[in-house]
């Protein structure tokens, strides 16, 4: 492939460095670390950050420092209470598996979730969004009608309904959630791009003959990144919860996996005998959306220009 | 007014017929059938059955067939309860979802606008901060965690009410579920109230009534409530999908006899008329719900006119 100037260009403005429209005047300080200077002078998001960076470490590596396997059976302790003598720190289940040991291993897969779909749904709003805005005129009038249409849609059910049809499974769980979670994304990154095209530089790369395709993939879509990022932060509490409540119904993941929603119902069922079955995975679930909510509007406040 | 609503109703019309259609082809590609049982039945019945139910047809004569029985209100026959009609179904469950679901909309409205309203006007205080504080609780705390935690303690600890069960609608089987239920929507209406009430409490024209010696509870009952209103009117849509949908939920975990118990065993049971009956029905509410919502907002807001 031969290197024309214009790559170059596009490159420089995919940058992480380069996050907003407004973004590194030659003296000034740039959006994001502006944006992250602002955000560790909230005291509550930065709290949040740090809890969820531990919970997600120790999501992805108690279960290797903690002596219990997922489905590992102990003869000796069905139902027991947490206690530090019998090694199972937060009680085991009715089926003497460890709680803690499967709160980590539920993590993992409910965080999975939440990343992949989020991934997801970010993938195709933003293409869509910046696609729609970007040729405007009908397409963008279709796409956006299109747009409203879903939005009318009782979603949860249809996804309720795909599950029940096509069995539980985690990949279907993904692609599911991230299909249904990309609309806002999509009117968010539209809005955005009908800002962004009408600026020079824009304009200087159709004077340089750029296809279409690459303005949108490397000059629009790396401009309009901030409200992206956060609304990201805000998709992922509700994907974390789309696929609890799935779980918790019995639609989500299978046995051997489990989740925190998986874990949830099977404590509910158990609640007056074992409060602690339900008790672990809800503070685990309840600690991290509610860190998720906080840096999702400690971000926000960072990012939005109009609190400058 | 009449010639928007009739607008309105008529756009509602593609949205249905996605979901119905969506949910019917669904159906037909789903593994397994009406008439699977332990045993397979003789080809000669089974060859009749699907006669009587017309399945022997080709498909796009049975989907106009669905669509023509669902004009009537039709649901068809469920797979499992054998003796019953999912539209029998429905309407056995509705008025039991009906009246947990309007509680909790109700209790909604007149918990959250008095709080909204008394976080605004006390702003920055302790009052403000509880109220905003438990709020953002409520809104990371999904529901199905809040409705085993009320039961546990309320029903099982206190033993003040029972832990579930139906018992006809009788008040103390009320209480928790439609708590549970409305916990999440007081947050958002409450968040919602207050931001609204601090913006108009901030504009021109409260100043003015202030600054013609009007009494402070004047200014608030007359001038600053009924634009303060707006953005929640408009939030309702989405709160009675969200009291729908936690309904599915809570009346699992209480055992409450409505659709969404229907809907979640028929799930499970691969019932699949009744889950698809369920789907299109809650569909029509929904999108129902919402018209209602934007003919309420329009009488609210004189900017809106439909006159033409």
């Amino acid at each position: 492939m031969t290197t024309d100037p214009l790559s170059y260009d596009g490159d420089r403005h995919a940058t992480a460095d380069d996050l907003g429209p407004d973004a590194a005047p030659a003296a000034g300080e740039s959006l994001t670390r502006d944006a992250w200077r602002r955000l560790k002078q909230n005291r509550a998001a930065m709290v949040s950050l740090v809890m969820l960076i531990v919970i997600t470490l120790t999501c992805l590596f108690g279960p290797y420092v903690l002596p219990w396997g997922l489905s590992e059976v102990d003869w000796n302790a069905f139902t027991a209470s947490p206690s530090l003598e019998g090694g199972h720190f937060l009680g085991t289940d009715a089926n003497g598996r460890d709680l803690l040991t499967r709160t980590l291993y539920g993590g993992r897969v409910s965080l999975s979730v939440a990343l992949v779909a989020s991934l997801v749904s970010l993938v195709i709003g933003v293409l869509y969004g910046a696609i729609s805005g970007y040729l405007g005129g009908r397409v963008d009038n279709v796409m956006m009608r299109f747009v409203d249409i879903m939005y009318s849609l009782p979603f949860m059910f249809l996804v309720i309904l795909l599950m029940v049809v096509f069995g539980r499974n985690i990949l279907l769980i993904y692609a599911a959630i991230g299909a249904v979670e990309w609309l806002d994304m999509a009117r968010i990154v539209r809005g955005q791009t009908l800002a962004l095209k009408q600026r020079e530089f824009i304009e200087a790369a159709h004077a340089l003959g750029v296809r279409d395709s690459r303005i949108v993939t490397r000059h629009l879509i790396p401009n309009a990144i901030g409200p992206v990022i956060v609304y990201v932060t805000l998709t992922v509490p509700k994907v974390i919860l789309l696929e609890s409540f799935l779980s918790f119904l019995g639609l989500g993941v299978q046995e051997p996996l489990t989740s925190w929603g998986v874990l949830i119902s099977e404590g509910t069922d158990m609640m007056q005998s074992a409060p602690w079955m339900l008790l672990v995975p809800s503070v685990f679930l309840a600690a991290t959306l509610f860190c998720l909510n906080f840096l999702g509007d400690g971000l926000r406040d960072a990012l939005d220009p109009k609190t400058r | 007014m009449l010639s928007y609503t009739l607008k309105r109703l008529l756009q509602a019309i593609p949205t249905m017929l996605i979901v119905i259609t969506i949910s019917f082809f669904l159906m037909r590609i789903a593994p397994g059938g009406p008439f699977d049982g332990e045993r397979a039945l003789p080809p000669e019945i089974e060859a009749n059955l699907m006669a009587a139910y017309h399945l022997d047809e080709p498909l796009p004569m049975q989907y106009l067939r669905y669509m023509g029985n669902l004009l009537q209100g039709d649901f068809g026959p469920s797979f499992k309860y054998k003796d019953f009609s999912v539209t029998e179904l429905i309407m056995q469950g509705f008025p039991v979802s009906l009246e947990i679901g309007g509680l909790a909309i109700l209790l909604a409205l007149l918990l959250g606008l008095p709080l909204g309203v008394i976080a605004a006007l006390k702003r920055n205080s302790t009052i403000d901060y509880l109220v905003m504080g438990t709020a953002l609780a409520g809104i990371a705390i999904p529901n199905f965690v809040i409705a085993p935690i009320l039961a546990l303690v309320f029903g099982v600890l206190l033993a003040w009410l029972p832990a579930g069960g139906w018992n006809g609608g009788a008040l103390p089987n009320l209480v928790l579920p439609v708590a549970a239920l409305s916990i999440q929507q007081v947050a958002y209406i409450a968040r919602m109230m207050r931001a609204s009430m601090i913006e108009v409490l901030g504009s021109h024209y409260i100043r003015t009534a202030r600054a013609k010696g009007l009494a402070e509870s004047q200014v608030i009952w007359r001038h600053a409530l009924r634009p303060a209103l707006l953005p929640v009117t408009s939030y309702l849509g989405p709160a009675v999908a969200g009291i729908i949908t936690g309904s599915v939920v809570i009346e699992q975990i209480f055992g409450i006899p409505g659709i969404g118990r229907y809907f979640v065993q028929g799930a499970l049971n691969r019932d699949y008329t009744l889950v698809m009956g369920t789907v299109v029905f809650y569909g029509a509410l929904i999108v129902l719900m919402n018209l209602l919502v934007d003919l309420i907002y329009s009488a609210l807001d004189p900017q809106i006119r439909h006159d033409d």
